[in-house]
């Protein structure tokens, strides 16, 4: 937010005065990530996934449009295309592992940046729209990340394709027709193939455009801080830029050494072999899985193996795998508490490292591994605890519990003690 | 209607209302809006049906098997429509193992008569496409487990079929299912 003591644009250049009145951009980007937009003076190391995460959407972009320039969306020659970036192409290696590993470090980055968000109570009042248009985004992570691992064309690809469009047909009535829509015949081939590709080109850039969303809604509260405790007084910020820059920075460089241990040493780590076997629409591969970051959400679609009230189990399945997500839209009203931060909120604390993470971390597991059992019944008990924990014991956790003190301000938390405190009462 | 239009003498001009009590501008204005919409809204036929099966798609060309060389307890993998049909010739002990079981205590109730046609028991001649999500189910193939129930085995979310082809255990809301297909002779099946 733009709070009184922000320091202001002066351009002392002619040529940047010039600028100033043509087209203010320089003024915009110096109030947005500039020293002209003060920032709570203690956020942790949680507060550098956004930026990261903006980085990777550029990491992907750019990776990606390189990829597009070699890469035959036919499904007669999109396997041999893909092998062509590998062997042929200049770098094309590079750019196809850079690729997809930076698929894989998205979203790491993302879970990290939710992660933060469920934590730190960020996503309650008075920032609850930024909240919503992150689970946006997510969404459209997921629908952009899936569609890409379709285009090589190989056997995951084609197999993975094929049962997430199965998912609609699960729909009463228009599931079928619906689900032959959507690939443009009765099972993926060529004409699925191509609408992925130029989907997978566009999302990205629909994403941009939701992140520019998201940016601007941050802008009108401000960040929030670890200790929840809005912005008081001028000593509780510092301006963006050199501190967080510098920050952020670090936090990048941090970053790319890790992206890079993968990129370079352990490419193939997180893919599946299967995936180097063309597609084969006669044999399905002995065990499909989705790429990694989705197993969490697999394990809850296949939890469903028996019909629930009226309800036939394939479609309960795939109802519960969307909700688990859509239940996040609801998180700002289900979590009633006026306290933010987990550090005050002891019975809040335990149920999320307790609870919600390692539930989440089983789903992963079992989504993951074969669907035999004990995974089934794993993922069955810990899909009932999943939505548990959010429709029942956030909302019961936020009106029994008793949090915390609060620190006065974000200063007396980083100093011990903060002048204005004894000025006015505390909040 | 509109309280600022932003033209000083707009109201003299469009703003009284007729002997039948319509504004000359309410009634442009609804139609202007109203054709804008409907237009608007027949433009999204051709955008979304484009991406239904094209001609060539929907031209499915029927296909001819030779059924020959399949002995009892054997079963072969086609292709109908790009996808795996199963044409499988049963043994008198399936045969008499699906008739055992009480159809109405089927999540799909059907009978093996149902599924095959008369005269024809033995031959059971399915899609290869689990109804669950679509994965190739296990079973026809030489030495491929077929499941608890004899028949196939879904190895994708674990859906079991009998040798009726009929889902026994699993996710999978459906039987096998029996594509349109007729005898051409005694050793050739054609499908579609
Ligand atoms: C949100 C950002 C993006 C995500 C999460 C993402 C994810 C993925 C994934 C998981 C793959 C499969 C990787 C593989 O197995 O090789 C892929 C492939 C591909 N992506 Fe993206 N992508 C993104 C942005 C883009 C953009 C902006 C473009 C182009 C404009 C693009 C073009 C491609 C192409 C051509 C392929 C196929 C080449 C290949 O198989 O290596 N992607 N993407
Ligand atoms: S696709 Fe066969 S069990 Fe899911």
């Amino acid at each position: 937010m733009s709070f009184p003591w922000a320091n202001h644009y002066e351009p002392k250049h002619p040529l940047m005065q010039w600028m100033d009145e043509k087209l203010p951009l320089p003024r915009f980007v110096y109030n947005a990530i500039g020293a002209g937009y003060p920032v709570p003076r203690n956020l942790n190391y949680f507060w550098n996934f956004g930026v990261l995460a903006g980085f990777c959407l550029v990491l992907q972009i750019v990776t990606g449009v390189i990829l597009a320039m070699h890469y035959a969306p036919n499904a007669l020659i999109a396997f041999d295309s893909t092998e062509h970036i590998m062997r042929d192409v200049n770098w094309g290696w590079l750019m196809r592992y850079a690729h997809a590993n930076g698929a894989s470090a998205f979203f790491v980055v993302v879970y990290l940046h939710i992660f933060r968000g469920f934590f730190f109570g960020s996503y309650k009042a008075p920032r609850e729209m930024i909240w919503l248009l992150g689970v946006v985004i997510f969404l459209l992570m997921m629908a952009t990340a899936f569609m890409g691992y379709v285009l090589p064309w190989g056997q995951m690809s084609f197999w993975g394709a094929k049962v997430i469009t199965g998912l609609f047909g699960a729909i009463p009535l228009v599931g079928e027709p619906l689900q032959q829509w959507l690939l443009g015949g009765f099972a993926p081939d060529n004409a699925a193939l191509n609408r992925f590709f130029s989907l997978h080109f566009l999302l990205p850039f629909v994403i941009a455009a939701v992140v520019i969303l998201h940016i601007w809604a941050l802008h009108i509260p401000g960040s929030s801080n670890p200790t929840g405790v809005e912005v008081k007084t001028e000593s509780d910020t510092v301006p963006f830029h050199p501190y967080y820059t510098a920050k952020d920075g670090f936090g990048l460089g941090v970053f790319l050494i890790l992206y890079c241990a993968m990129l370079f040493f352990l490419p193939n780590a997180l893919g599946h072999p299967d995936n180097y076997i063309p597609a084969n629409p006669m044999a399905t591969p002995a065990h499909i899985v989705p790429e990694w970051y989705f197993w969490p959400f697999y394990a809850i679609l296949r939890a469903f193996t028996f019909d629930f009230l009226f309800i036939p189990a394939k479609l309960m399945g795939v109802l519960a795998m969307f909700s688990s997500i859509l239940v996040w839209f609801f998180l700002p009203w289900l979590d009633t508490s006026p306290v933010r931060s987990g550090h005050y909120r002891p019975l809040f604390r335990k149920f999320f490292f307790f609870g919600l993470i390692p539930t989440v971390l089983v789903l992963g597991y079992c989504g993951g591994a074969p669907a035999v059992e004990p995974y089934v019944m794993i993922s069955q008990i810990a899909t009932a605890y999943y939505f548990l924990h959010f429709l029942v014991i956030l909302p019961l956790v936020s009106s029994i519990e008793r949090p915390e003190p609060l620190p006065y301000s974000i200063t007396e938390s980083v100093l011990g003690s903060d002048d204005n405190a004894d000025l006015k009462p505390a909040s | 209607m509109a309280d600022n239009t932003g033209t000083a003498d707009i109201q003299e001009h469009a703003g009284t209302a007729g002997e039948d009590g319509v504004r000359r501008r309410d009634f442009i204005n609804i139609a202007a809006v109203g054709a804008a919409g409907i237009g608007g809204i027949a433009t999204l036929v051709p955008l979304i049906s484009q991406m239904a099966p094209s001609a060539d798609v929907l031209a499915e060309s029927s296909t001819e098997i030779d059924i020959s060389a399949i002995k009892p307890g054997q079963a072969i993998k086609g292709v109908f429509r790009k996808q795996p049909v199963f044409i499988r010739n049963l043994t008198t002990e399936e045969i008499a193992k699906a008739n055992a079981v009480d159809v109405s205590s089927l999540r799909d109730p059907q009978s093996l008569e149902e599924r095959t046609k008369p005269g024809k028991e033995n031959w059971l001649i399915t899609m290869g496409v689990c109804t669950h999500l679509g994965c190739v189910p296990l079973g026809a193939g030489e030495g491929e487990v077929k499941g608890e129930f004899g028949g196939y085995y879904c190895p994708c979310h674990g859906s079991v079929y009998d040798t009726a082809a009929r889902i026994r255990k699993g996710p999978a809301p459906k039987n096998l299912e029996v594509p349109v297909y007729e005898f051409s002779s005694d050793t050739v099946v054609k499908i579609g």
